[in-house]
């Protein structure tokens, strides 16, 4: 298969890794759900490389069940201004993963329907899988210093 | 199911000032939750209602976040199992498996055969354990008390058994990475052999508890469609999907553990309600014990753990003895072991669908980012589409036929 979106193609461990190109992602997952048959997305998230930049990397796992097929997408991200295309329109369970990830990382999805908190409060400030966020919150100090 | 609004505004008695436009059906939020009893933990669904038909309904979760995906991050990785035991507290070693899988991926170790039998097992005993609690809680939500003590009497011995191995009930930390925590303890096969062969006919009476009830199949008939479509869509994964004629089982489709060596065959139902549900789970309890019995005869011999010395931890006798194993036991417990880095995204089919976990490693003693993919978030998020047009009276069967584990989508 072969997208302009893409932007390098990685094998390891048996797995196929695509790195794309953030602005077009939502033409590639378009491409990949309707003319190569990966009809479920299994999971959204990100990963934080805290201070390298562009520091997020925002992963999507996709399956095909026709032909049993795993591929993971990657997009990388700047640290400021964190902003990637919503795939909640090629699939509709993105909704959630994409919540998710905002919630954690603080990345925004555009486009999006309904971007808000989902596993912290609304009210919470920080994004707690950030690598520059202490495991124990700042909200309270365990320690002496 | 659905049931046309009765427009109860029309018995009241006509005011001064009739409106120039009819009213618009009135519509009542009720908040459910989150300390419901049958939304199995702490779960909130904000309803809609227009008289008894729901027209929208929004999950609320998060009660449960614990941060164990931030708390992975701080731990060795060896320590970190312990933390999956308490992602979903009813497939504790489905968790602990998925993670030592992954973490051996990266390790690029070889399990010997009889410790990925016996992890096999123990899988599968995870998955009846999950069934029955789920079959006991899920009657007694619809109203049928009985079928939840015949459950739990089941239960009660799986835990027994998981107790004999791990010497632990419910938090397990069974399956570790490179093998297992413990040699199977000293008389395992008469337990195991005593349970599964007296569990089929066990199965039996639940099904004849459920099947002969007429009010059983009234409520669960016809009750909780989704589409097929809809369903992969959302990211529903496991039973639901079977139950609505799917035959996708990553046992089969994409085998680990050896599960390639084990004869079974993957239950799939076409109606896609409630009773199919609940038939599917059935009929993956019969087949989760044909595959203990297969492996309680066909147990093969060997060591039950990887011949890794820098992952695995040394045999105390051992330690007495040889000075490398003590090395290694000082080096592993005070530094942990590192893992080279890379990325992988291992899956398996937990009780309740695709658990997938994606690990990144940056090459040190600690995961640099552990994602846990729970199969009850992807299956929640189907709950909407679910309940919108249905009675409210019918929520609660729609609900208990996901099988979802708050622990499991919160994290």
């Amino acid at each position: 298969m072969s997208h302009d979106a893409v932007l390098e193609k990685h094998q390891s461990f048996g797995e196929t890794t695509y790195i794309a190109d953030p602005a077009k992602i939502t033409d590639l997952c378009r491409y990949l759900k309707d003319i190569e048959k990966f009809l479920r997305l299994s999971a959204v998230t990100a990963v934080d490389w805290y201070p390298a930049e562009p520091r997020f990397e925002v992963v999507y796992h996709l399956h095909s069940l026709e032909r049993n097929q795993r591929l993971r997408l990657k997009c990388r991200v700047a640290g400021t201004n964190s902003e990637i295309d919503s795939v909640t329109s090629v699939w509709r369970g993105a909704d959630w993963y994409e919540r998710e990830v905002f919630d954690m990382f603080g990345i925004r999805f555009l486009n999006h329907p309904n971007l808000q908190r989902i596993l912290m409060p609304v009210d919470w400030e920080g994004y707690p899988l950030r690598k520059d966020y202490p495991v124990h919150g700042y909200k309270y100090s365990y320690s002496n210093e | 199911m659905n049931q046309s609004f009765e427009d109860h505004t029309a018995t009241i008695p006509a005011v001064e000032e009739a409106p120039a436009t009819p009213a618009a059906p009135r519509r009542m939020t009720l908040n459910m939750g989150p300390q419901h009893p049958s939304t199995h933990g702490v779960l909130r669904i904000v309803l809609e209602l227009e008289g008894e038909t729901i027209v929208k309904a929004e999950p609320d979760i998060g009660f449960l976040h614990t941060g164990i995906e931030k708390q992975c991050e701080h731990l060795f990785w060896q320590k970190a199992v312990t933390l999956t035991d308490r992602v979903d507290y009813l497939a504790n070693l489905s968790n602990n498996l998925v993670y030592a899988l992954a973490v051996e991926k990266l390790l690029q170790i070889e399990i010997p055969p009889r410790g990925q039998w016996i992890r096999v097992m123990m899988a599968e005993f995870s998955r009846l354990n999950s069934h029955l609690v789920w079959l006991g809680t899920h009657a007694l939500d619809i109203g049928a008390m009985s079928v939840f003590f015949y459950c739990f009497r089941e239960r009660e011995d799986i835990l027994r058994i998981l107790e004999m191995f791990s010497g632990q009930r419910m938090m397990t930390s069974y399956i570790r990475i490179g093998g297992l925590a413990l040699e199977p303890p000293r008389g395992w096969q008469q337990a195991v052999g005593k349970f599964i062969r007296a569990f089929p006919s066990n199965v039996d009476e639940y099904e004849e508890l459920l099947d002969s009830n007429p009010i059983w199949k009234r409520r669960t008939q016809g009750v909780g469609f989704i589409p097929l479509e809809d369903m992969l869509d959302l990211g529903v994964t496991g039973p639901m999907v079977r139950a609505a004629g799917l035959k996708w089982d990553i046992r089969k489709s994409e085998p680990y553990s050896s599960y390639d060596k084990f004869d079974f065959e993957i239950p799939t139902r076409g109606e896609n309600d409630v009773y199919a549900r609940y038939r599917v789970r059935l009929a993956e309890m019969r087949q989760s014990a044909r595959i203990i019995t297969q492996a309680l005869e066909g147990m093969p011999d060997g060591p039950w753990q990887a011949d890794a010395p820098h992952v695995v931890l040394p045999d105390r006798e051992k330690m007495k003895t040889q000075m490398e194993a003590l090395i290694y036991h000082f080096k592993i417990v005070t530094e942990g072991f590192r893992v080279p880095a890379g990325e992988v995204y291992q899956c398996i089919e937990s009780p309740r669908g695709e658990i997938g976990y994606y690990i990144v490693s940056d090459g040190t003693s600690k995961p640099y980012r552990v994602h846990m993919r729970t199969p009850s978030f992807g299956n929640l998020q189907a709950l909407p589409s679910m309940l919108t047009g249905t009675l409210i009276a019918d929520s609660i069967a729609s609900l208990g036929s996901m099988d979802f584990v708050l622990g499991d989508t919160d994290r």
